[in-house]
């Protein structure tokens, strides 16, 4: 945790572009034009805006809910059971419709199935204090479990009416990039210019000083645990849209991809620092430098490593950053 | 197989034909279950070696797990890369359905290779498997018979409980078993899974001895287990009295044969799967082989082939039999 800082009346206030340029987001915007430029010079099918527009979509889900987890983690907590989330919710809602209910009733029971992991996440954490990263490490392997439990080692065939919402497009974009856009506009302005936003970056900073203010950290983070539950159903379904059948191995390791695109982005892993902004620029980067690879024919153990070095650079570059922001 | 030699004159002929056929190389590319897995190694040979006869381009690419969904963004790649051919090992039956689609869309010819799209056949052109998958059960059974004297209790070492595959041939072997008079003194004991691990496999082999002191033959139709109970039986020097057979690897299983552990066990070669490959998608794609069911086509050093029912296409008739005659004319 941050000693809470206050404004020192000494420091000269800086100029705009020096503010701007001390941002992780701009490291993460500069990394952004290097992949584009990159995957040009490694591959001439790269930069083809449909084709890294249909890549996005195949971690989109993923994007979305890492949006939510920024939140999480300017809060000073962190979310690990997301992607196991997407697996159980999207397992129940397959398991429920091919059981013969109604399509809507299955949504909702999907749907639902998330919010009430969520809340068991908040609940274990919030109400008997323990610490988030042991209890989401527990709920990800019990609902992957629990997933498998009802899906067993087969897969569930999805009602054809739900499947194909990849196939959609709104204003030129594939609807799960759209509804990513969308989501991302939304969260930025609600972290960032509204009481609900400043209050969680005042408890990831300094949670006992946020309480004596009167700030109501534990219904904050309750609330934010429930919306990443609640968006991790959203993206299970999603991704049972997509692929048209649902296996219980659904968005296996997706936490750590969904971890990376907020840290790639400039959030502090302690809290009370990140953007909305930075974590999509880092959604677009980690997708960019993955299929840059892809499509140039990469041998995977290769990829791996680039994957491994982009985020080691990303996080140096954040912590040199903040560090300087400090002074 | 004495492939290379043989073809010195059909290849020129054949490479002739294709150049002009086809103005721009044939692009073919090979999607692997995943990186690092020897046996495909094998089947990439196959495909190198048609490409190199036949003047095309090939290109084997994987993902690094062979989770179910982790072939697509590779499936997208190809589609935009714009190849002319994906063959592919699909890591689930269901999963790529819509990305499969798509590339069909494009006009990409998709041949699924050393598995299938079970229950899913309408999204692939075509598939080619090593053997009809419904004989395996009997010929397993035949097998060890002939290496017991077909009296006594034999048990099967699996891989998972779930695995396809091996579940569907175990199910030939209770059916053979129950229905032919010829196995008749023989008793199937137990089936128990090693799940494809080395040590779970040993330990269920060691737990079968211990159950079953009277056991005659063991079948493991899976690599990682056949392998495992050859070690067993020879570190226990039990060769004469426990017949361990099954589908193994001739790589794998060379030592074990030579020094007697193992008699005989069988498999199918999984670089003619590539080798035919290569030549069905030219000649679909050069309008001298028809995809449809029933029609047949010559493939040099396999000879003729027919398509079967749901546009399967198998590399041989039977399973190959390895022993310590012919092992060592075997180098997957």
């Amino acid at each position: 945790m941050m000693p809470f800082e206050t404004p020192r009346n000494a420091s000269p206030v800086r100029p705009v572009w020096q503010t701007a340029l001390v941002r992780p987001e701009t490291m993460t915007f500069i990394l952004l034009i290097a992949a584009l430029i990159g995957g040009s010079l490694l591959s001439p099918f790269f930069l083809d805006l449909s084709y890294i527009l249909k890549s996005f979509v195949l971690s989109s889900e993923f994007a979305i809910v890492a949006l939510f987890l920024t939140m999480v983690i300017i809060a000073g907590e962190i979310d690990l059971s997301a992607a196991a989330n997407m697996a159980l919710s999207a397992c129940l809602f397959g398991w429920v419709q091919d059981a013969g209910l109604s399509l809507p009733l299955s949504i909702a029971v999907g749907l639902g199935a998330g919010v009430a992991m969520g809340a068991l996440n908040a609940v274990l954490i919030l109400g008997l204090q323990l610490p988030s990263i042991i209890v989401t490490i527990g709920t990800l392997t019990l609902y992957r479990g629990l997933a498998q439990v009802i899906a067993g080692d087969k897969s569930i065939r999805i009602d054809p009416d739900f499947v194909g919402l990849d196939d959609i497009f709104v204003a030129g974009l594939p609807a799960p990039v759209a509804i990513f856009v969308v989501v991302s506009v939304i969260l930025a302005l609600v972290l960032g210019s509204t009481l609900f936003g400043r209050q969680i970056y005042l408890i990831g900073t300094n949670e006992t000083a946020a309480r004596h203010v009167g700030v109501r950290a534990t219904r904050i983070k309750a609330i934010l645990f429930l919306l990443v539950g609640g968006a991790s159903a959203v993206a299970g379904l999603m991704t049972a849209s997509r692929l048209g059948s649902v296996r219980y191995d659904l968005g296996l390791g997706g936490e750590l991809q969904m971890i990376l695109m907020a840290m790639m982005g400039g959030t502090y892993i302690f809290g009370g620092r990140g953007t909305i902004l930075g974590t999509f620029l880092a959604a677009w980067l980690l997708v960019l430098v993955m299929t840059g690879m892809i499509v140039a024919n990469w041998l995977p153990a290769w990829q791996l490593c680039a994957l491994g070095i982009l985020l080691v650079v990303s996080i140096i570059a954040t912590n040199l950053i903040y560090s300087r922001a400090q002074r | 197989m004495k492939r290379r030699t043989a073809l010195i004159g059909l290849t020129a002929g054949m490479a002739m034909l294709a150049s002009t056929a086809f103005a721009d190389p044939l692009k073919i590319v090979y999607i692997g279950k995943n990186t690092g897995n020897p046996y495909f190694d094998s089947i990439t040979g196959g495909f190198e070696d048609a490409c190199k006869s036949l003047g095309c381009e090939f290109e084997f690419v994987a993902p690094a797990t062979a989770e179910a969904t982790s072939q697509i963004p590779f499936i997208e790649a190809q589609i935009q890369r714009g190849v002319n051919v994906i063959g592919i090992a699909p890591n689930s039956p269901d999963a790529l359905n819509q990305v499969l689609d798509d590339a069909r869309a494009k006009g990409i010819l998709v041949l699924t290779v050393n598995g299938d799209l079970t229950g899913n056949e309408s999204h692939r052109d075509a598939s080619i498997l090593p053997v009809n998958f419904d004989i395996v059960g009997r010929d397993q059974i035949e097998m060890v018979g002939s290496l017991i004297g077909y009296e006594g209790e034999i048990a099967i070492l699996s891989a998972t409980t779930e695995a396809p595959d091996q579940n569907k041939w175990i199910v030939g072997m209770n059916e053979t078993l129950a229905s032919d008079p010829k196995y008749a003194k023989m008793k199937l004991v137990a089936t128990v899974y090693g799940d494809d691990q080395p040590e779970k496999s040993t330990t269920e082999m060691e737990a079968l001895l211990a159950n079953y002191p009277d056991l005659k033959g063991l079948i493991a139709p899976t690599t990682v287990g056949i392998a495992a109970a050859a070690q067993v039986v020879q570190s226990r020097g039990i060769a004469e009295t426990v017949k361990v057979t099954g589908l193994g690897l001739p790589s794998e299983m060379r030592d074990f044969v030579k020094d007697g552990t193992v008699t005989a066990f069988q498999l199918w070669s999984p670089y003619n799967e590539g080798w035919l490959a290569v030549h069905f998608a030219a000649g679909v794609l050069g309008g001298t082989i028809k995809n449809e069911v029933g029609s047949t086509f010559e493939v040099p050093n396999l000879g003729t082939i027919t398509i079967n029912a749901n546009n399967m296409i198998n590399t041989q008739a039977e399973l190959t039999t390895f022993n310590a005659a012919n092992i060592d004319d075997f180098n997957f």
